[in-house]
């Protein structure tokens, strides 16, 4: 370690004589030069962040009370997974995040209960009455409902939503540290006390 | 051991450049093949011409999902989310369009997208309209073949208007 510095010191005082040698041009020609290497150095990780994070691995944070008890209402931070997605090898069971086909500014994280051609059964409106429809999903399209199905905003309203507002899977939990872990496939059971809940 | 080094700075050099293009692609803008004619005339005007236009797709729209009347869009096509159409925007959410089932309230977050060719394009007319989350960027110009080199207009076509 000890002559390692003295090799840096070595060198710092040799590129200082030689740029106090240089004409004033050259000067400013090798601080712009240096000033554009980092610069590319910065810009070079920007794009290798960038794409990780969009077709690799992402960060989201979750809240709201749609997906009690799965995710708590504060907000916990995710690992999303984007190739799944991409590749079509996400199925029913799966938290995953969608972009809201009502508002495509903001993303909303739901539960994929039905693929393209399956028939699903689902409760109108727990808050008031037991009435069930039975729906085919069409071709290209999920169907995605929140956890806590006394206060979500889901395919029960918006319909069917396209596959291609797919972003990706929720597949851990990073923080809180508490929560940390994996998601189960299948929503726990809604406790019915979470229906007085406006 | 030079050959190593060599193929080593080839290797870093160009999953850099494959990284920078990666990323301007997605954020600000790119070039993309127009097959088929539903959009004829102002894509592909004809069969015979011996290459496909290219266009110029821009993604700063992106940021704020506004578009307008007459943009001309690329987006994921509803019914296979892998293959990407290019249509026309005709209305926006709030307003009302003529369809052959009725007239049609375009909803909230929505966008109806029809081909400038009525004839052969399959449009907001089948599938309803379409949520602009799946909207991946607006043609401004096309840039290939040289002969076709212009930029696209928000044209509105006269028959069926938004109401």
């Amino acid at each position: 370690m000890k002559c390692l510095g003295e090799e840096y010191m070595i060198n710092l005082k040799l590129l200082r004589t030689i740029f106090y040698n240089m004409s004033l041009f050259q000067q400013w020609a090798f601080l712009v030069k240096e000033a554009l290497d980092k610069s590319f150095l910065v810009a070079k990780f920007f794009c290798a962040i960038h794409v990780t994070d969009t077709y690799l691995f992402s960060t989201a944070l979750v809240h709201g009370p749609s997906m009690l008890p799965t995710f708590n209402l504060n907000g916990e931070i995710v690992l999303l997974d984007r190739i799944s997605t991409r590749y079509g090898k996400v199925g029913p069971g799966d938290v995953i995040i969608i972009r809201s086909p009502e508002s495509p500014r903001k993303v909303v994280t739901k539960r994929i209960i039905g693929m393209e051609g399956d028939t699903v059964t689902y409760v109108v409106d727990p808050q008031n009455s037991d009435i069930t429809k039975t729906i085919v999903v069409p071709k290209g399209h999920i169907w995605v409902e929140g956890d806590n199905i006394y206060n979500t905003y889901d395919s029960r309203n918006f319909g069917p939503v396209p596959y291609g507002l797919l972003q990706g899977k929720v597949f851990w939990k990073i923080w809180p540290t508490s929560a940390f872990g994996s998601i189960a496939r299948r929503p726990q059971t809604v406790d019915p006390a979470l229906k007085v809940m406006e | 051991m030079g050959t190593k080094n060599i193929l080593l700075n080839v290797f870093k050099k160009y999953l850099a450049i494959g990284l920078v293009g990666i990323t301007v692609t997605d954020r600000y803008g790119g070039v993309c093949p127009i097959r088929g004619s539903s959009m004829s005339p102002t894509f592909n005007p004809s069969l015979e011409s011996f290459t496909d236009d290219y266009v110029f797709l821009e993604k700063f729209c992106l940021d704020k999902y506004k578009f307008s009347h007459g943009d001309v869009v690329i987006f994921s096509d509803p019914t296979n989310y892998k293959e990407r159409c290019v249509k026309r925007i005709l209305a926006m959410e709030g307003d009302y369009i003529s369809n052959v089932g009725g007239v049609v309230k375009v909803p909230e977050g929505h966008c109806w997208v029809e081909g400038d060719n009525s004839a052969s394009s399959f449009d907001s007319r089948s599938f309803g309209p379409i949520p602009l989350g799946l909207i991946h960027g607006r043609v401004t110009h096309i840039v290939w073949p040289p002969q076709r080199i212009r930029k696209i207009d928000r044209r509105i076509p006269q028959e069926g208007l938004a109401m």
